[in-house]
């Protein structure tokens, strides 16, 4: 064992400091306070873990893994298990004197003149309802055991750890999702226990049996492979169709996802793969819902026209892809920033186009459009989220295709290569007007459809829905998700827009959560949750040469 | 017969003349050097041929046509391409995405067809990369066509930019200073390769080049560039001769 020096054991000191001290931010802010009620763990209708308690813990623990982690990296292969478990315990030690010294100063002063959140409910949390002098010594305690076990976790095995930390990740995961959807009230001990160690358990199997799963997949025929592949898809694909069945309010989240993933579907062709950072993308959202309104509804008779939701769908969508191309014109020649710029004054333009008493005669001003009526399908009018979700969803698969299918193409590729060094691509050949068009163009149009979905599912629209935010919300939904990545969209998607949905007690901490996970993303993995993927194209086939 | 000709072309920076009445005749299936002193406006003139920049007078003409005025992605049509000084490579694209991407301007697929995936689009794209494939066991990386670009080791980075020149199929290539950063082996090898571009391609090759051993080595003819005015042009052996060569390179009393 190598002598550790002063500064090795300053390096967990900090940590843990590091994260009491975005414990104590969490804590200030009032995060624990709204979410100390939504329960995850229960016995006897008493909450013993709640989301609160989760969001004072989660800091502690990746400091503590943090830590753990940097001990571990001066090291080829750990030897010193008794240091790494102490740097762990020491982290987490460190971690929760800082929550302790909270709650010593709020007994010692009235620390809620300035910090309203500061209160003795917070402190009750904190000292595990056990008061000042033994809880602040069992919170102590428990910050070295939380830290401790952190670091004995990742002295495990690959092969256990992961279903472990997988498992003990669900269960909270499930718990917060089972109570928002259907009002539950968290876990029991026994539920908690079973669905943790199932989790745990079908993940070691996996992994398991994973590897020799392929070696038989590899050795089928072209057409058992075909079966295959259609087989595996089988599953995810029944999910996906009979998620509505959850309930009303599951599917209102959901319709809301997949309006978020349609526009994402398309800025991603804008800016993953183009590369055009485009920050009014909300226009053509607002222009595909306006010119649907403008349509159908009967409040709108300055042109005697009246359609229905399928009559009028192409020519919103065609207005949006015409206005992606319109408003591309002038940006032809703008690059990164100044792109940015300009396009978020676009979006601004028309927006306050759409609220202006000008055109109040024909748009509606700030009284917007209302009566925008339902699509039907057949005799079924797709007046619930339920039904509004095979519409959405119907959309989200189209969309997905096609961006798919360009992303492998020559267009894709000339797009990527415009996103990597635009004068370089102009060099080999590629027409940059062209280019930039056909990105812009086909962005706006998924963004239109979203706009005319979206209007006929809320039959009523205003100015103030097409806030810049949207373009904001929708840019965080793909670079969360990996840019450039077709499924990042859809979990980009689910964590930003789904979970804030579900968890409604934390709508006022909306914008604070995005800026904290996209800080995080960048720091952790700035490629996003899920990145673009390479297909092999050389070796595609049998070639011979390695 | 001369495949791209200049004339009188002058490129100016607001008060500095980049590029001053520059006149040269490159000779179709030649290899053709420029050479000078840093900031001679060697790169320049390539730019000038590219359509990077434009120059306020001459002309230059490609097989007899002006390319004065077109953008760089319809000269690179005509069948002029170019690599660069400072690798410039789509870094977070896989080597044979890069090779494909030269490639762009002889396929025809629009966004319908790549929709749709038809017949003659599959077809196209498979043929495509075939041609890549070919490309890359040419430039002598078969088996890395599926490694980032960024993580190619630098001579290989070389390789792969002349590469995707070479799938635009061009019948002038512009190599922008090819052996910066070479040992002499490697020098040796792309002296090698340069000379197979010429042969087996039938390619004409302009050259900027700063090693004397390649200039001297490969070139028929060799044009010298000093604060933007064509100082000499003749073979390599009479270049090494010309007193002016060697006063732009070393002073005026070396001469002496």
């Amino acid at each position: 064992m190598n002598a550790r020096t002063r500064s090795d054991w300053m390096a967990p000191v900090k940590s843990g400091l590091m994260g009491g001290l975005i414990a104590l931010l969490i804590a200030m802010v009032g995060l624990v306070e709204v979410s100390v009620k939504r329960p995850i763990l229960t016995a006897d209708g008493r909450i013993l873990l709640s989301v609160g308690q989760l969001l004072l813990l989660l800091p502690i623990i990746l400091m503590c893994y943090k830590a753990v982690q940097v001990f571990a990296a001066g090291c080829e292969k750990v030897t010193d298990r008794l240091g790494l478990l102490a740097t762990g315990a020491l982290s987490g030690f460190f971690a929760s004197l800082v929550l302790a010294a909270l709650v010593l100063l709020g007994r010692v002063i009235n620390l809620r003149t300035v910090f309203i959140r500061a209160s003795p409910d917070l402190f009750n949390t904190l000292t595990f309802g056990l008061g000042l002098g033994g809880g602040s010594v069992v919170l102590l305690l428990f910050g070295a055991l939380l830290g401790g076990l952190v670091a004995a976790i990742t002295l495990l095995p690959d092969r256990i750890r992961r279903p472990l930390v997988l498992g003990l990740a669900l269960v909270p995961l499930a718990a917060i999702l089972t109570s928002a959807l259907f009002a539950g009230r968290g876990f029991s001990v026994p539920v908690a226990l079973l669905v943790g160690v199932v989790a745990a358990a079908l993940t070691f199997a996996w992994r398991q049996t994973q590897p020799k799963l392929q070696d038989r997949v590899a050795a089928l025929s072209p057409s058992g492979q075909r079966t295959y592949q259609v087989f595996r898809w089988l599953l995810p694909v029944a999910i996906v169709l009979a998620l509505p069945r959850l309930g009303a309010y599951p599917s209102e989240v959901l319709v809301n996802v997949g309006l978020f993933v349609l526009m994402g579907l398309g800025l991603n062709i804008v800016v993953g793969f183009a590369g055009l950072l485009d920050l009014g993308y909300v226009a053509f959202y607002a222009l595909g819902a306006y010119a649907m309104a403008v349509l159908t509804s009967p409040e709108m008779t300055w042109h005697g026209i009246h359609l229905t939701f399928w009559q009028a769908l192409p020519f919103a969508v065609l207005a949006s892809t015409s206005a992606g191309i319109i408003l591309g014109i002038p940006v032809l020649g703008m690059r990164g920033d100044y792109l940015a710029i300009v396009t978020l004054g676009f979006g601004e333009i028309i927006r306050l186009v759409f609220l202006s008493d000008w055109l109040k005669p024909f748009l509606g001003g700030s009284n917007g459009i209302t009566r925008i009526p339902k699509a039907v399908v057949g005799s079924i009018a797709l007046d619930n989220s339920p039904k509004l979700y095979y519409l959405i969803l119907a959309g989200c698969v189209v969309a997905a295709f096609v961006a798919i299918r360009l992303k492998d193409s020559r267009l894709g590729r000339a797009w990527m290569a415009m996103r990597e060094d635009e004068d370089v691509a102009q060099a080999m050949g590629i027409d940059l007007i062209k280019t930039k068009l056909l990105a812009f163009a086909t962005g706006a149009t998924f963004s239109g459809l979203s706009g005319a979905i979206f209007a006929s599912k809320l039959t009523s629209i205003y100015p103030h829905s097409f806030h810049v935010l949207v373009s904001i919300n929708v840019l965080g939904v793909i670079i969360v998700g990996g840019m450039g990545s077709i499924p990042g969209v859809v979990v980009g998607a689910l964590a930003l827009v789904g979970l804030p949905e579900l968890l409604r007690e934390f709508a006022e901490f909306r914008l604070l959560m995005y800026g904290a996970a996209l800080v995080f993303m960048m720091l952790t993995r700035p490629e996003g949750l899920v990145p673009e993927a390479r297909r092999k194209l050389e070796l595609h086939e049998a070639d011979g040469e390695v | 017969m001369a495949i791209l000709s200049a004339h009188h072309v002058t490129k100016r920076f607001g008060g500095l003349l980049a590029v001053s009445q520059f006149d040269v005749e490159i000779q179709e299936n030649s290899i053709h050097s420029i050479i000078g002193p840093n900031g001679a406006g060697k790169t320049t003139f390539f730019n000038c041929i590219t359509g990077f920049y434009r120059h306020e007078e001459g002309s230059i003409l490609f097989k007899g046509e002006p390319l004065d005025g077109l953008s760089p992605d319809r000269i690179t049509r005509q069948g002029i391409a170019r690599t660069y000084q400072n690798i410039r490579l789509f870094q977070n694209m896989t080597v044979i995405e890069n090779v494909l991407v030269g490639g762009h301007v002889h396929l025809r697929t629009g966004v319908f067809g790549a929709v749709a995936r038809t017949r003659g689009v599959m077809a196209e794209e498979a043929k495509a990369l075939e041609e890549a494939r070919h490309t890359l066991r040419f430039v002598g990386l078969a088996g890395r066509g599926d490694y980032m670009a960024v993580n190619l080791p630098y001579g290989d980075q070389r390789r792969l930019e002349i590469g995707r020149a070479l799938q635009t199929r061009p019948a002038l290539l512009l190599l922008d200073e090819p052996a910066a950063g070479m040992n002499p082996s490697e020098t040796e090898d792309l002296m090698a390769f340069v000379r197979r571009l010429r042969d087996e391609l039938g390619l004409t090759i302009l050259l900027i080049e700063h090693q004397m051993r390649v200039v001297m080595g490969i070139s028929e003819v060799v044009t010298v560039l000093d604060y933007g005015e064509k100082i000499a042009e003749g073979t390599p052996a009479q270049i090494q001769r010309d007193t002016k060569v060697i006063e732009a390179y070393l002073g005026r009393r070396a001469t002496a």
